[in-house]
C-alpha cells in the first residue's frame, strides 16, 4: 500500500467509525445517470441559483439596504450632490467604487435571468416528455413552487437598488395590492409601514430577498433532487432501455467530471456576460421618486408576460355600494395567473385522471407520441407568447413602428383565438410526425440514390433501418379510448354524469393516433415487395 | 389495435463502439495533452484576473463598439473569471468524454410501493403508538390542546400588528388645499400664468407650509401635472371650464390605473400617456381616458390665482388620486 492510500484509508475509516457512511457512499458513488442534452436544463437552474448565491454575497457586503436619504458623493459625477436613497447610493457605489463591483452586479442579474429560463425551459422539458407523471408528482409540485417563487425572488432583487425603474415597478405591485377588495388597503399599508413608498420597505425586501426566499429555495431544491437521487432519474425510449432499469453513466467519475464541469461553464459564459455585456445600468435611470418616471419601463422578462395582461385589460370597474374593485387590474394581475398557476400544479392529477393510468413511468414519451398534451403545453405558450409581446408593446411600436393601438387589438384578439389554433396545429403535426415514423419504419429511409428500372421507371432506394431505431420508433404504448358505460340489456343507460362524459371525450380524443408500425406489417411488406 | 399485429422486439442495448482514445494511445495521449492545455488556459484566466485587479486602473473607460462606453478594468475582471471557470469545466468535460470509460452500466429499479404486510404492519403501528397516548379517550386533552394550539397560532399575527398602521384617511387625501400655491417641481419657485406659454406643460407641487419637508409619500399623491391650451381647445362642462384659469389645467400626474407618473405629453394630439401601462388620457376632455387599461380619468385640480397673481389651487382635489382601492367610493 502506497503511503498517499495509507492516508486516504485512515480518513475514510475514521469518518465512517463516526458515520458508517462507507455503506452508502459505496453504492451511491456508482449511482446510474442517463445521459441528454435536456437532463442539462435542470442543471443549468441549479448552478445558476449557486452562482446567484456566491454573487449575492459579494453584493450584501457593501449594498446598505435602506431608504434614509443620503447626498451621493460618489464617483459618478452626474449624479454628485443628488438626493437619493441610501440603496441607491451604496448600488452606485459598488458600480463604480468597488473593484468588480459592477461586474459582480451584472452577473448577479444575469444569473436571475438564466435562472428563470432554465427554469422554464425545464419545466417545458418536464412536461412535455411526461416525466411529471406518477411516481412524480411531488418533484412536479416542488418544480411548480420553485417557478413561482422565482418570479417573486427576481422582482424583488431588480427592487432593491430603488432606481427609478425598479420603484415604478414596486408602485404597481403596490397598486396590486391595494386593488384586493375589503383588505387591499391594510394590506399595502402593513407591507410599506404606512403610505408608499414610505422608508421601510427596501429593508424588508432585502430580508425576504437574500434570507427567507433563498431559505425556502434551498429547502426545496434540497427535496426536489433527493427526490431526483432517490426515484432515479427518467430515461429517454431506446434499444436496451426499459421501465424496469436505468441506463446510463456511474456518477463516480463520469458524471462528477461532467456534471463538475458544466457547473464551471455555466459560470464562465455568466461571468463573460457580466463582463461585456451591460444589463440593469441603474445610473441611467436616477433614483426613484414617485413623480417621475422614464419611457418605455419594461420589466424582466419573466414578468413581461404579467405587465402585458396588464396593459390588454379592458377599463373595467365595479363602483357600488360606496366600494370599488378593479378588474382591470385583479383579473389580469392576480385572477389569470393564479388559474394558470393552479392548472399547471394540477396537471399530472388531471392527466393521470383522463388517462385512468396509475402505474409507474420511468420512461419519457416522445412529445409526438402523445398530440394532446403536446398541444396543450404549445397552446399556453401561445397564451404566454401572446401576453409577453404586449408587455413590450412600447418597445416593439417604436422599433416596428407600429401603432399601440393595432399591437393592443392583435393581442386581444390573439390572447382567445390563437392558442386553440396552436393547439389544433400542434395536433396535427404531431400525428404527422407519427405518421413520419410509421413510413420510416416499413418503408426505411430515402437513400437519396435513384435508380432507372428496365422499364423506364425511376424510383429512389429506401434503405431499411437499424432494429434500434424500429424499437426507438415504435415500443411506445398507444392508448385507446376508456369506454363510457353503455347501456345495459334492459336499455338503461350507465350512470353517466357529466365527469364521465368528459372524461370519455377527452380520452377518445387522446385515442386518435397513427398505429405505429409493426413487425408484422414489416414482414408483410418485405415479403411483397422483393 | 389488432392483437394479432407483433409488436417490434426490444434487441437490447447495442453494442459498445470503443473511441480512438481507448484503443490507440497516441489519441489519449492527445486527450490528456488538451485536457492540460484546458487547465492550462484557466490558470492563465486567474491571472489576467489577478493582474486587472492590481494592475489596471479603476476609472479607466474605453469606447468598444456594440458594448459602448466601458470600464476597462470590470471587463477585465470579467474576462478572467469567466476564462478561469469556463476551462475548468471544459477540460472536466473533455477528460470526461475521451478518456474515462465510456461504457453505459445498467442499474435496475424497483417498485417504490411497500409490500402490502410493510403497510399493514405501518398501520398497526400507528394505530397502536396513538393509542399510548390515549388521545381518542382523553378528550378533555384533546379540546384543551386544541385551544392552545390555536391560541398560540394566532400570536404572530398579534406580534406583526405594528408592522404598519391603519391607512385611514391618507389615500383619500393629499397636501392640496384652498389656496395652495402651486410650485415648480424643481426649484419651489411660485407660477405665475405668464410663465406658461400655450403648448408648454409643468410638473408642480403644492407650495411647502415653512417649516415642513417634502416626503416622497407626498410627491406620490401630491405631483400634478399643469398644461396650458388655448381656451377654445377644451371641450369641458361648465364646473371644469371653471376649474381651468385662461387655457391652463392641472391634472395628478398619479395614474389612476396603477400610479405610475403620467409623464409623456403629446403637444399635437393634446393625450396625455403613461409609461407603464399606456392608458392615454385626453387633456380637452377632461383627461377622459381614451386607450389603455385606466377605467377613471385623473383627476381635475381647480386652479385660481391668489391675490399676487400667483396661480393657486381653488379647493382640494374632490376624489382621491391614484389607483382604486376598495374603500374608494366612486
Amino acid at each position: 500500500m502506497s503511503n498517499k492510500e495509507r492516508v486516504a484509508g485512515n480518513v475514510a475509516g475514521y469518518v465512517d467509525d463516526r458515520t458508517g457512511a462507507a455503506k452508502w457512499l459505496k453504492k451511491n458513488l456508482t449511482k446510474v445517470f442517463p445521459d441528454h442534452w435536456s437532463f442539462m436544463l435542470g442543471e443549468i437552474a441549479l448552478y445558476s441559483f449557486i452562482i446567484l448565491l456566491l454573487s449575492g454575497v459579494f453584493l450584501t457586503f457593501w449594498f446598505v439596504p435602506s431608504q434614509q436619504d443620503v447626498i451621493y458623493t460618489g464617483s459618478y459625477a452626474p449624479l454628485s450632490n443628488v438626493p437619493m436613497s441610501a440603496a441607491y447610493a451604496s448600488t452606485l457605489h459598488i458600480s463604480f467604487d468597488i473593484r468588480g463591483g459592477l461586474l459582480m452586479r451584472q452577473i448577479h442579474h444575469w444569473a436571475a435571468l438564466l435562472f428563470m429560463a432554465a427554469i422554464v425551459v425545464h419545466l417545458l422539458r418536464v412536461f412535455f416528455t411526461g416525466a411529471f407523471r406518477k411516481p412524480r408528482e411531488f418533484n412536479w409540485l416542488i418544480g411548480v413552487g420553485l417557478v413561482t417563487l422565482g418570479i417573486v425572488e427576481g422582482f424583488l432583487g431588480y427592487s432593491l437598488p430603488d432606481d427609478l425603474l425598479s420603484g415604478t415597478g414596486i408602485r404597481i405591485a403596490e397598486a396590486i395590492l391595494q386593488a384586493i377588495p375589503v383588505v387591499g388597503s391594510y394590506l399595502a399599508f402593513f407591507a410599506f409601514g404606512g403610505a408608499f413608498p414610505g422608508h421601510v420597505f427596501i429593508p424588508r425586501i432585502f430580508m425576504v430577498h437574500i434570507l427567507l426566499l433563498p431559505g425556502i429555495f434551498l429547502a426545496l431544491i434540497t427535496i426536489h433532487l433527493m427526490l431526483v437521487w432517490y426515484q432515479k432519474h427518467t430515461q429517454y425510449p431506446g434499444p436496451g432501455r426499459t421501465e424496469k432499469n436505468v441506463v446510463g453513466y456511474p456518477l463516480m467519475p463520469v458524471y462528477m467530471a461532467k456534471a463538475g464541469g458544466f457547473f464551471f461553464i455555466v459560470f464562465g459564459i455568466t461571468a463573460f456576460l457580466g463582463a461585456v455585456a451591460s444589463i440593469n445600468p441603474i445610473w441611467l435611470y436616477g433614483p426613484y421618486t414617485p413623480g417621475q418616471i422614464s419611457a418605455g419601463s419594461q420589466p424582466d422578462w419573466y414578468m413581461g408576460w404579467l405587465d402585458g395582461l396588464v396593459r390588454m385589460s379592458p377599463p373595467i370597474e365595479t363602483h357600488a355600494f360606496g366600494h370599488t374593485i378593479s378588474w382591470n387590474i385583479l383579473i389580469p394581475g392576480l385572477i389569470l395567473p393564479g388559474i394558470l398557476f393552479t392548472g399547471m400544479a394540477l396537471y399530472p392529477f388531471i392527466e393521470s385522471w383522463i388517462t385512468g393510468d396509475k402505474r409507474e413511468h420511468h420512461l419519457l414519451d416522445r412529445p409526438r407520441n402523445v398530440p394532446n398534451r403536446t398541444a396543450l403545453g404549445v397552446m399556453s405558450l401561445t397564451f404566454i407568447m401572446i401576453s409577453l409581446i404586449n408587455g413590450g408593446n412600447d418597445i416593439i411600436a417604436t422599433h416596428f413602428h407600429l401603432t399601440i393601438n393595432d399591437i393592443m387589438w392583435f393581442t386581444r384578439i390573439g390572447l382567445f383565438t390563437l392558442p386553440p389554433i396552436a393547439f389544433v396545429i400542434t395536433k396535427r403535426i404531431c400525428l404527422s410526425l407519427q405518421r413520419a415514423d410509421r413510413d420510416l419504419v416499413l418503408h426505411g429511409k430515402e437513400s437519396g440514390r435513384l435508380v432507372m428500372m428496365a422499364n423506364g421507371e425511376f424510383v429512389e432506394i429506401h434503405e431499411p433501418i437499424s432494429a434500434e431505431k424500429a424499437w426507438t420508433l415504435t415500443q411506445h404504448e398507444q392508448p385507446e379510448a376508456l369506454a363510457l358505460g353503455e347501456a345495459d340489456s334492459n336499455g338503461i343507460p350507465a350512470a353517466t354524469g357529466l365527469k364521465a362524459k368528459l372524461r370519455a371525450r377527452i380520452s377518445q380524443a387522446n385515442a386518435e393516433q397513427i398505429q405505429a408500425a409493426t413487425e408484422t406489417e414489416a414482414k408483410e411488406l418485405e415479403g411483397g415487395h422483393h | 389495435m389488432s392483437n394479432e399485429l407483433q409488436k417490434f422486439s426490444d434487441p437490447g442495448l447495442p453494442e459498445h463502439i470503443h473511441r480512438k482514445a481507448d484503443t490507440d494511445p497516441a489519441a489519449a495521449k492527445k486527450a490528456e495533452r488538451q485536457v492540460a492545455i484546458l487547465f492550462g488556459l484557466s490558470a492563465i484566466g486567474t491571472i489576467l484576473l489577478i493582474g486587472s485587479y492590481i494592475f489596471v486602473k479603476p476609472n479607466k473607460f474605453v469606447f468598444l463598439p456594440v458594448m459602448g462606453d466601458t470600464n476597462v478594468q470590470q471587463a477585465l475582471l470579467g474576462v478572467g473569471l469567466a476564462m478561469s471557470t469556463f476551462f475548468i469545466g471544459m477540460a472536466a468535460v473533455h477528460w470526461g468524454k475521451t478518456l474515462m470509460d465510456d461504457r453505459e452500466v445498467v442499474a435496475e429499479r424497483h417498485e417504490f410501493r411497500s409490500p402490502d404486510s410493510d403497510r399493514a404492519d405501518f398501520v398497526a403501528t400507528v394505530k397502536e403508538q396513538g393509542a399510548m397516548a390515549g388521545l381518542g379517550r382523553r378528550t378533555l386533552i384533546k379540546r384543551s390542546m386544541g385551544v392552545a394550539l390555536g391560541l398560540v397560532g394566532l400570536s404572530p399575527l398579534v406580534l406583526l400588528r405594528d408592522i404598519g398602521p391603519l391607512p385611514k384617511k391618507q389615500l383619500e387625501t393629499t397636501s392640496w388645499k384652498a389656496g395652495t400655491r402651486l410650485v415648480t417641481d424643481p426649484g419651489d419657485r411660485p407660477i405665475k400664468p405668464a410663465d406658461l406659454e400655450v403648448g408648454a406643460v409643468a410638473q408642480v407641487l403644492p407650495e411647502l407650509i415653512p417649516g415642513t419637508e417634502r416626503t416622497l409619500e407626498n410627491v406620490g399623491k401630491d405631483a400634478v401635472l399643469l398644461i396650458r391650451l388655448r381656451p377654445e381647445d377644451f371641450n369641458l362642462n361648465a364646473q371644469r371650464l371653471s376649474w381651468t384659469h385662461d387655457g391652463i389645467i392641472a391634472f395628478s400626474k398619479i395614474c389612476s390605473h396603477m400610479g405610475c407618473a403620467v409623464a409623456l405629453y403629446e403637444q399635437q394630439t393634446k393625450h396625455l400617456l403613461c409609461p407603464c401601462h399606456q392608458s392615454t388620457f385626453d387633456v380637452t376632455r377632461a383627461a377622459k381616458v381614451i386607450f389603455g387599461p385606466a377605467a377613471r380619468p385623473l383627476p381635475q385640480l381647480a386652479l385660481t390665482l391668489d391675490t399676487d397673481g400667483y396661480l393657486v389651487a381653488k379647493q382640494p382635489f374632490t376624489e382621491p388620486v391614484g389607483p382604486s382601492f376598495w374603500e374608494r367610493s366612486s
